[in-house]
């Protein structure tokens, strides 16, 4: 019983690391394609999203104050929030805009829309260094 | 500096009916001219992009700003003797926002002229809005100073024209700022070749204010802060001793001086709009002489917009920006340094955090 056991757990680990060695291995052109291409997929919907009359209540966008996610700084989060009083992470401020400027409801953290919105920002400001902190 | 006669002087009156908060009253500096005869002064608002919800609902925010610059310009004293609107009056060129934009300007007590914005054009091509204030360009004539007035923010005919299924879908195209499907703003060969005619008239030695929406030089593309044809308007004025260009569309400070002509930009009444450099991808080209406005405080729904009280000294320009939530700013021609320079924010040193944009 106990022999048949170690040689299970043996091949059982040969079986894994072999997966694993060939999937680390296996970064191919086209899997850096399809993944630039899901990521940028995201991006296109937070531009939809950040250009649309809709996402508010009152038709306004968000490009409208922030032409190409200019001056909402996606480096310099977490950051103390000096008017809310604590440290946030990038979305609890989309959700202000979202509640005060564009008179609508908030997101989850985790609605697709949220991040979708986050990842547009972001690539805006590709090249950027990162400074958490930074007012 | 030393040509600033700083004994101030209290431009609004402190007995106004209306509370408008810890701000009032406002006081500038004055110019001491040579000429007192030749001096007068004008307000400036602009871009109040007045933006229709539903029926008879309009976006709250934007209609405050307009408000409030309208009330506090009625309050100057002593008296502006007319009133430019910069264009932009509405965001999507209809006739409710226009009519919207009007109501509340009406309650102006001064004469009031103005310059087209896209925002008001793109839809019927300014036709109600000629409807409402009159010519798309024109000149006049005032206390010796010879003031042109220009739709800058036209484009290619084929973009105009051709391109775009209904005049609805052409309006939403040309009023998102960052849009890649929009088009460079232009003067044209119609309007350039009337300006030209209009000059032709003006002794070179009058001094000459020039109002467009977009700025008559080129600062960046992707944001149309910029005027396609600019250096040959630039051209037309080029003979001139005296010229300064006045522009809206950017909602924030610029200037600049180019040759003979100084350039100075006005604020939105509705809201601020980045600097150029705060986009990381753009190629653009703020003029060095401009110190940046602070970075906005979004909490403050009135932070970095505003409206300006103009002097013309001695066929100068300086201009004094009201700020709301924010610091006044006052920026004029420099007799010495030829350029238009702000009173208190010159060199980097002596600028406050939030003028260092990132």
């Amino acid at each position: 019983m106990k022999s048949l056991h170690i040689k299970k757990l043996a091949l059982g680990l040969a079986a894994l690391m072999a997966v694993s060695s060939v999937h680390a291995d296996e970064f191919t052109k086209d899997d850096l394609e399809r993944w630039q291409g899901q990521f940028m997929a995201v991006v296109k919907q937070g531009r939809e999203l950040w250009t649309s009359p809709t996402l508010g209540t009152n038709g306004v966008a968000c490009a409208q104050c922030h032409p190409n996610a200019a001056n909402t700084h996606p480096e310099t989060y977490p950051k103390f929030q000096k008017q809310i009083g604590k440290v946030i992470p990038l979305w609890e401020m989309i959700n202000w805009c979202l509640r005060n400027p564009l008179e609508g409801q908030p997101l989850a953290a985790d609605d697709p829309k949220m991040i979708a919105l986050q990842a547009y920002v972001t690539y805006e400001r590709r090249g950027v260094k990162l400074e958490p902190g930074k007012h | 500096m030393n040509h600033i006669n700083r004994s101030r002087r209290h431009f609004l009156q402190t007995s106004g009916a209306l509370a408008l908060g810890s701000t009032l009253p406002i006081s500038l500096v004055e110019l001491a001219f040579a000429d007192e005869k030749q001096n007068f002064t004008f307000a400036y608002i602009s871009d109040a992009h007045i933006q229709q919800i539903k029926g008879s609902r309009f976006v709250r925010n934007w209609d405050r700003g307009l408000i409030r610059a309208v009330a506090e310009t009625n309050l100057l004293n002593p008296k502006p003797d007319f009133v430019m609107f910069g264009g932009d009056l509405a965001q999507l060129g209809s006739v409710p926002e226009l009519d919207h934009g009007a109501e509340i300007l009406s309650a102006l007590k001064y004469k009031i002229r103005h310059v087209m914005g896209e925002h008001d054009y793109y839809l019927d091509l300014g036709a109600y809005w000629e409807k409402l204030f009159g010519p798309q360009y024109y000149s006049f004539d005032h206390k010796g100073v010879h003031f042109i007035v220009l739709n800058s923010i036209r484009t290619y005919d084929d973009w105009t024209y051709h391109r775009w299924p209904t005049a609805e879908q052409r309006m939403l195209e040309m009023a998102g700022l960052d849009n890649p499907n929009s088009s460079p703003f232009m003067v044209g060969d119609e309007q350039r070749q009337w300006m030209k005619k209009d000059l032709d008239k003006i002794p070179l030695t009058t001094p000459i204010v020039v109002f467009s929406h977009s700025p008559l030089q080129k600062i960046y593309k992707g944001w149309n802060f910029w005027t396609e044809d600019a250096e040959q308007i630039q051209a037309l004025l080029k003979p001139f001793n005296k010229v300064s260009v006045i522009y809206g569309h950017v909602h924030q400070i610029q200037y600049n001086q180019i040759g003979n002509i100084s350039f100075n930009s006005v604020m939105a009444t509705a809201w601020p709009w980045p600097y150029p450099q705060a986009y990381a991808q753009a190629e653009q080209y703020l003029p060095k002489l401009t110190v940046p406005m602070n970075r906005s405080d979004p909490f403050f729904e009135r932070d970095a917009t505003g409206w300006q009280f103009i002097n013309v000294a001695n066929g100068h320009v300086d201009l004094n920006y009201l700020l709301p939530e924010n610091t006044d700013r006052s920026v004029g021609f420099d007799k010495d340094a030829k350029n238009p320079v702000d009173k208190q924010y010159q060199s980097e040193g002596a600028r406050i955090p939030p003028q260092s944009h990132f």
